[in-house]
């Protein structure tokens, strides 16, 4: 086994480059460029299909939402309810404040079964958390089960995409991957393997199974918790979640405090949306719902770690909170343009896209050079709202985080209202922005520019040098008219007669 | 009815052409057309880029400017938005952070009369054969803002499709983002870059002579990408199109 | 200070200035889709079963036993699981070795039975989706999943719903449930769908009912 990487990135993570540079090279490999080009235009035919047979679409989104809002405006009730039920499940519940508090405490469970290995879920909040590495620093071991989460531990990779980790990798680079690596970590991959997905979906099925029989503890996420009745729900394809939620003795599952909704009725609004917006299907192969245990049937120990890390912070926030309805279907990467170009890496999160976008900035604040510039990496067309299933206006939250960035002013970090400082790097555009606005309000001032830049207009390059390459490196200026329109307005009387 | 051309600061400086022939298209349709002299920018370029308490001056003054006016026309799907669909949002901001609803009063009167070009067209004067004459092939890519923010849906397209002359021809991934997205285009120019060649590589895969759009800033991008990739193809305003005639065909 | 107790308090002073709308939300979506019959009902179930690689059969009470016992010798499992509620009638022409459902059971005995065959709760027509709820004639949460060939057996009409709400209605949270649609797959190799991961790789559905004859409702296995 060599074992160097086991986990996700650490989170937040230490030195990223600013979104623009680490787009860059994504931008130029064509290789890459490729395999996301193609995937996310396969799933989005697929999904657009998939929500117009549904006739109801946009009440369903409607209650999504409004579901989602009303348990985030009422959330502390809604958590001491859903403790409550799930105790009585025969459950156990942990609150964890931060990332290495939920870390802690999952080793420590781990240790407590006298473990030293896990099998484990997909679950965005145990990546958030960087729980793999947590682990293998207490010399636990966790194996990813979902077949995109084997790739990327297989491949030394990180995650580029919330539903498909491994949307950045082509067949043929996957099954290279488990050629070579499958061997390190247990069953080796079958002879003469091919990059058809049947044959590397079998191999996968191969490796794991061993894995599967043997583990005597789960870890888990969860895609929703009810608090009325302490149920907590997995969607998923594979089956691998299955195997982990119901062969091992221990589960553990950490959520993040948003995952709650109400009622068990609330779950028949979730279950139609979300297949159909991430895996365009009228329902995903495997749902489990389990609450508490059962006697003789799954694990009989079941830990729920409840995730704070950041949350509560996006709570504060009026118009940011909107975020926290995320039911992490991906829909708005796989429709963004942004996304198919730059790839999931150059967000610097395990939320890429357009949501990481806007959650990222938040859970972490915007004090590093990643975080600030995320707010900037969405051209603001708005494709992104369109096919989200909890309607999160994510440009307008963009655009209240870019606030944040060049005007600072108050946010909650930690639980403490700050005062946060304009960023920096943002003091020429300020200037700029100021005196752009002095001039729109004085008509004359603005006339005045516009006929200077008339008349030196034959002496405009249609290329800049400096910070102008930003525009013209690849395109073009356009050419300055002989005169601004007000003054042909105003010289021909608004075009009367005929003059020109 | 007294009817105000807001041109935009954009069309104004680098564009009045487009200016000129919304004049002279409402003009042919028996409208009388206002430029009131002190307008200046809608603010959006501001509050897109995080400085909404710059924009607040400016959209004061856009209201000052066009609150008398029964009706205001815009060439421009992402200034319309901008006062449709974001004027409204910067009220309700002032007012959460206990400024009063001064300025949500002052914007309220502008929002509902404020009107994309072709939505004035087709829904106000109920016009989608404006009697125009333009014999190229034609290719129109829907900008974002007046796509899904000001739900432009068919309108552009009916109105192309009833130009005398005109062949239109179907864009292929028409509803993706050119890649201008505003100061977007300066702050991350490689993903801008790579958006507009892949928007000018599907507008060329058409054959169309022409991309036609209703939004300048958009066109500015893709012309720009155009003739830095050599492509034969030109960007044209809608509103150029529309005022083109027999009579007076534009070039 | 503990984290519970932090954690909620950061909750509440986030959510201090909030006004406080209890109204109860507004569900302007519908109870199932398009109006049907209950033989249209059964039949969108079997077409979108089908859908996602489901293999449908269609007989009566009667023929079930037979259907049952060709199936298992069809796949040619030596041994196959079953559930302590079974009914016993339902496996009298199969010829296999019944493996009943224990609590003692490991995970590495049952890799080693090639069939299980099980009835349901509820089945939903609009989704194609099957779920099991653990009850008597269903099992232990396992016996549906190491088993490489699931039979699943919905009894028409009475166990089939329209819609996700009307399944919701019908099933006890307290229970363990699985939510069954199709055999498994993984869209997850450039976001493509295949079939065949890691729970059972044929999923077999026999719709017992009705008084049809079974050969011309054969749905699935064209």
């Amino acid at each position: 086994m060599s074992g160097t990487f086991v986990g996700m990135p650490v989170f937040p993570p230490p030195t990223h480059p600013a979104f623009p540079k680490a787009a860059h090279e994504a931008v130029n490999n064509p290789t890459l460029r490729g395999n996301l080009r193609h995937a996310t235009h396969t799933i989005r035919a697929k999904r657009a299909k998939a929500v117009a047979e549904v006739s109801d679409w946009a009440a369903l989104r409607e209650a999504g939402k409004r579901i989602k809002d009303h348990t985030l405006l009422h959330l502390d009730r809604y958590l001491v309810q859903l403790e409550e039920a799930v105790t009585a499940a025969g459950g156990t519940v942990h609150w964890a404040a931060d990332a290495d508090e939920a870390n802690r405490i999952v080793a420590g469970l781990v240790k407590e079964t006298g473990e030293s290995e896990v099998v484990k879920v997909k679950s965005m909040a145990t990546q958030e958390i960087g729980l793999n590495e947590a682990l293998e620093a207490e010399g636990i071991r966790a194996y990813e089960t979902d077949l995109a989460e084997l790739i990327v531990q297989l491949g030394h990779d990180r995650p580029s995409h919330i539903l498909v980790p491994a949307i950045h990798r082509n067949r043929g680079e996957i099954r290279d991957i488990f050629r070579k690596e499958m061997g390190e970590w247990g069953r080796p991959a079958p002879e003469g393997l091919t990059d058809t997905p049947a044959e590397l979906a079998e191999a996968a099925r191969l490796h794991l199974r061993e894995k599967f029989l043997r583990a005597k503890v789960g870890i888990s996420g969860a895609n929703f918790m009810v608090a009325e009745t302490g149920t907590l729900v997995v969607v998923e394809s594979e089956g691998n979640g299955r195997m982990c939620l119901t062969l091992p003795e221990t589960l553990i599952s950490v959520v993040g405090i948003e995952k709650i909704v109400p009622t068990w009725q609330d779950l028949e609004v979730f279950l139609q949306t979300l297949p159909r917006s991430s895996t365009a299907e009228r329902m995903n192969p495997y749902t489990s719902t389990w609450t508490g245990t059962t006697d003789g049937d799954g694990p009989q120990t079941f830990h729920l770690v409840l995730l704070d890390n950041g949350r509560s912070d996006t709570l504060a926030d009026e118009v940011g909170r909107q975020a926290l309805r995320c039911i992490r279907c991906s829909a708005c990467l796989n429709v963004c343009p942004v996304y198919e170009r730059a790839g999931g890496h150059a967000y610097g999160s395990v939320y890429p896209g357009p949501i990481g976008a806007i959650l990222s900035p938040q859970l972490r604040g915007t004090a590093s050079e990643i975080d600030a510039s995320l707010p900037y990496a969405s051209s603001l067309c708005g494709a992104c709202y369109e096919v989200c299933p909890v309607a999160i206006d994510i440009p307008e939250v963009l655009v209240h985080l870019r606030e944040r960035v060049v005007e600072g002013g108050e946010a909650v970090r930690g639980g403490n209202k700050v005062l946060l400082k304009p960023a920096k790097g943002h003091a020429a555009e300020r200037a700029a922005m100021r005196a752009a606005r002095w001039a729109f309000s004085h008509p004359a001032a603005l006339r005045t520019g516009q006929r200077l830049a008339s008349r030196s207009r034959r002496l405009h390059p249609r290329t800049l040098p400096g910070p102008g390459r930003a525009w013209s490196g690849t395109r073009d200026l356009p050419v300055v008219p002989a005169e601004p329109f007000r003054d042909w307005w105003q010289r021909t009387g608004g075009g009367k007669d005929g003059a020109k | 009815m007294r009817v105000a051309l807001f041109l935009t600061c954009v069309n104004d400086t680098l564009y009045p052409d487009t200016g000129r022939a919304v004049v002279k298209l409402l003009t042919r349709l028996g409208v009388e057309v206002d430029f009131p002299m002190a307008q200046t920018c809608c603010g959006q370029a501001h509050y897109n880029t995080g400085y909404r308490h710059e924009a607040e001056p400016l959209a004061r003054h856009f209201s000052d400017v066009f609150g008398e006016y029964e009706a205001i026309v815009t060439p421009s799907g992402s200034c319309g938005a901008m006062v449709r669909e974001l004027y409204p949002q910067m009220g309700e901001r002032a007012r959460a952070e206990g400024r009063g609803s001064g300025l949500a009063a002052a914007l309220a009167p502008v929002v509902p009369k404020t009107y994309e070009l072709t939505e004035f067209l087709v829904d106000v004067l109920g016009v989608t054969d404006v009697g125009a004459y333009y014999p190229h092939y034609v290719t129109y890519h829907p900008t974002c803002h007046g796509l899904r923010s000001l739900g432009l849906a068919d309108r552009p397209r009916r109105l192309l499709q009833a130009v005398k002359g005109l062949e239109l021809v179907e864009l292929p991934g028409a509803e993706e983002c050119c890649g201008f997205g505003g100061t977007f285009a300066v702050k991350n120019p490689d993903v801008s870059a790579a958006m507009g060649t892949d928007k000018v590589r599907n507008a060329e895969s058409t054959g169309a002579q022409v991309l036609c759009a209703a939004d300048n800033s958009c066109l500015m991008h893709i012309g720009g990408t155009m003739t830095r990739l050599g492509s034969g193809m030109r960007p044209v305003h809608i509103a150029e199109i529309l005022a083109s005639t027999e009579e007076e065909p534009a070039v | 200070m503990s984290s519970r107790e932090r954690i909620l308090g950061r909750v509440r002073r986030a959510l201090a200035e909030v006004r406080d709308e209890d109204a109860p939300v507004e569900r302007g979506y519908l109870r199932e889709h398009g109006a049907r019959s209950v033989a249209e009902t059964v039949d969108l179930l079997a077409e979108n079963l089908a859908d996602y690689r489901a293999v449908v059969h269609r007989c009566t009470a009667d023929e079930l036993a037979a259907t049952l016992g060709r199936l298992v010798g069809e796949r040619g499992s030596t041994a196959v699981a079953v559930p302590t509620g079974l009914p016993p009638e339902w496996l009298t022409a199969t010829g296999a070795e019944q493996v009943a459902d224990s609590a003692e059971s490991t995970p590495y005995e049952l890799d080693r039975v090639g069939s299980v065959v099980t009835g349901c709760a509820v089945a939903i027509a609009e989704t194609g989706t099957i779920v099991l709820d653990g009850g008597p004639d269903q099992g232990r949460r396992r016996i549906t999943l190491i088993p490489d060939h699931h039979i699943c057996v919905v009894r028409v009409p009475e166990q089939v719903v329209s819609s996700v709400p009307q399944a919701l209605e019908r099933l006890d949270p307290a229970r363990p449930l699985t939510w069954i649609s199709g055999p498994s797959a993984t869209s997850d190799i450039e976001l493509d769908r295949v079939e065949g991961v890691h729970g059972p790789r044929t999923l077999e559905v026999v719709l017992v009912g009705g008084d049809r004859p079974s050969a011309e409702l054969n749905t699935g296995d064209s």
